[in-house]
């Protein structure tokens, strides 16, 4: 592909500069929306997305209502100023899928029979997109999710991999997502050792999958390290800790 | 000497190992006890509690809400009790026995927009909560101030045996009532209701500091009412 050769230079280094396992910039904030019962920001490349949890709240319309657990809903949207064209702002085809898929990566982690006859809200809002928006999105939620105070197994972290030619690489941004030979979003839960996104498009040797898959939950982890610190810092003001101390006489 | 283990954690950290017993928002795994939320986990001999850092108000049983009257119905009050469910006042409950929508009028005793000071009759998973009036001081809240807190700040500003909320309520003057649904009502004079409520706050916003109970006493000061 003539393509191709511009994404990766011979020295193995990528348009932005970065060597094959490496990821852009992240930085996440905890606690950003005052009005929303928990959000969170992201800035991921050139992502930059919000994302705010409601509830748990009534259901409406009531038909919906689930009599043994909560209706997890979630919207994933772009703004229309987030991509160099105008975007319209109807919710499109992909964004109802990407809406499906991070509803679904987060509904394992999130213990929904904890909250019966009641609906969660998660909004995704796309603010300036980049290759990847989908893995920022439920990293950012999950956080949003937490600091709603809804009851979590886990956190849920996504990072996505590809391949460029038959080089697997790592967090592709948009022109190596456009450009490239492969895009695999993943999403998992780290502590439990769970995956619950695996999407994949492009077509990949048996050892390029295994190795683009074992490359997204290894630089999932390393993006939890970076989640956890935003929780932490919104809470505990730095680094979580544990003491000890007498017991209080009751 | 027993010793407590204090442990900041957040959903899917490990608490401790072993057997223990445990409350709520805490998972076992196996040996492991996960926590499920942002908050403070203390680990002691026998025994895990994890106190959340933030979250919704979820009715339990006996719980004392403050809570907003917003529906009447043939046969009670719907009540917003700051959470996902609507509480349900019976007429019964408030009228006894005899009661019929026929003869009783229900806006004569409760009207939509009143305050009522409730307890969580009982709540399970398949029904809202019902509320009763039932007992001293329970019914409507005619005069003060509503504050909204965070309900799982409630424990705080309450304090140890109640120490917290009677420093607040000596120093300003006020009587003050705190709902589990985290709805405070304050009632006194104008300049006690502000700096009850700026103690309020203070306890919301530095829950977790240490000696929180004199820097509160600070903050009320003997100092003359309007003055910082």
């Amino acid at each position: 592909m003539a393509g191709t050769k511009k994404l990766i230079d011979e020295n193995g280094i990528r348009l932005d500069g970065r060597k094959w396992n490496e990821l852009r910039p992240i930085k996440l904030q905890v606690g950003v929306m005052k009005n929303a019962d928990g959000s969170a920001y992201i800035e991921w490349g050139k992502n930059k997305i919000m994302a705010a949890v409601y509830g748990p709240k009534e259901v409406h319309p009531k038909h919906q209502v689930l009599p043994d657990r909560a209706l997890l809903r979630c919207r994933y949207h772009m703004a229309p100023f987030s991509v160099d064209e105008r975007k319209n702002p109807a919710p499109s085809r992909r964004e109802i899928e990407i809406s499906k898929v991070i509803r679904e990566a987060l509904v394992s982690a999130v213990i929904v029979e904890d909250y019966p006859r009641t609906a969660i809200e998660v909004w995704v809002e796309v603010l300036q997109s980049d290759g990847g928006s989908r893995v920022a999105g439920i990293t950012a939620a999950s956080l949003a999710l937490a600091d709603a105070g809804i009851n979590m197994r886990d956190l849920v972290v996504g990072c996505s991999c590809g391949l460029i030619g038959e080089q697997v690489v790592s967090d592709l941004d948009d022109t190596e997502d456009k450009e490239g030979n492969g895009d695999m979003p993943v999403a998992i839960m780290p502590n439990l050792g769970l995956v619950s996104l695996l999407q994949v498009d492009g077509v990949y040797t048996r050892e390029n999958f295994q190795k683009a898959f074992e490359l997204a939950i290894e630089k999932g982890k390393q993006i939890y390290q970076m989640q956890r610190e935003a929780l932490t810092t919104r809470f505990f003001g730095g680094e979580a800790q544990s003491t000890e101390v007498e017991e209080a006489a009751e | 000497m027993p010793m407590i283990q204090r442990k900041q954690v957040i959903p899917g950290d490990v608490v401790a190992k072993g057997n223990y017993r445990y409350g709520s928002y805490i998972e076992k795994r196996g040996e492991e006890y996960v926590a499920l939320r942002v908050g403070l986990a203390e680990v002691g001999r026998d025994e895990i509690k994890l106190n959340p850092f933030t979250g919704p108000y979820l009715p339990r049983t006996d719980d004392e809400v403050i809570g907003k009257v917003i529906d009447i119905n043939g046969f009670g009050w719907v009540i917003d009790i700051n959470s996902c469910f609507d509480g349900f006042l019976p007429a019964s409950f408030v009228f006894g026995r005899d009661f019929s929508p026929a003869t009783h009028d229900l806006s004569s005793k409760f009207r939509v927009g009143d305050i009522l000071g409730t307890r969580i009759e009982s709540y399970e998973r398949s029904r809202d909560p019902q509320l009763s009036i039932r007992g001293e001081g329970y019914g409507k809240i005619s005069s003060g101030e509503i504050v909204k807190i965070s309900p799982t700040k409630v424990p705080r500003v309450i304090g140890r045996r109640g120490t917290m909320i009677n420093l607040i309520s000596e120093k300003t003057g006020c009587d003050i009532r705190v709902g589990q649904n985290g709805v405070i009502v304050v009632d006194g004079s104008p300049d006690g209701i502000v700096k009850a409520i700026k103690a309020i706050r203070l306890v919301e916003e530095e829950t977790h500091a240490p000696d929180l109970m004199s820097k509160v006493e600070a903050a009320l000061g003997g100092g003359v009412v309007g003055g910082n």
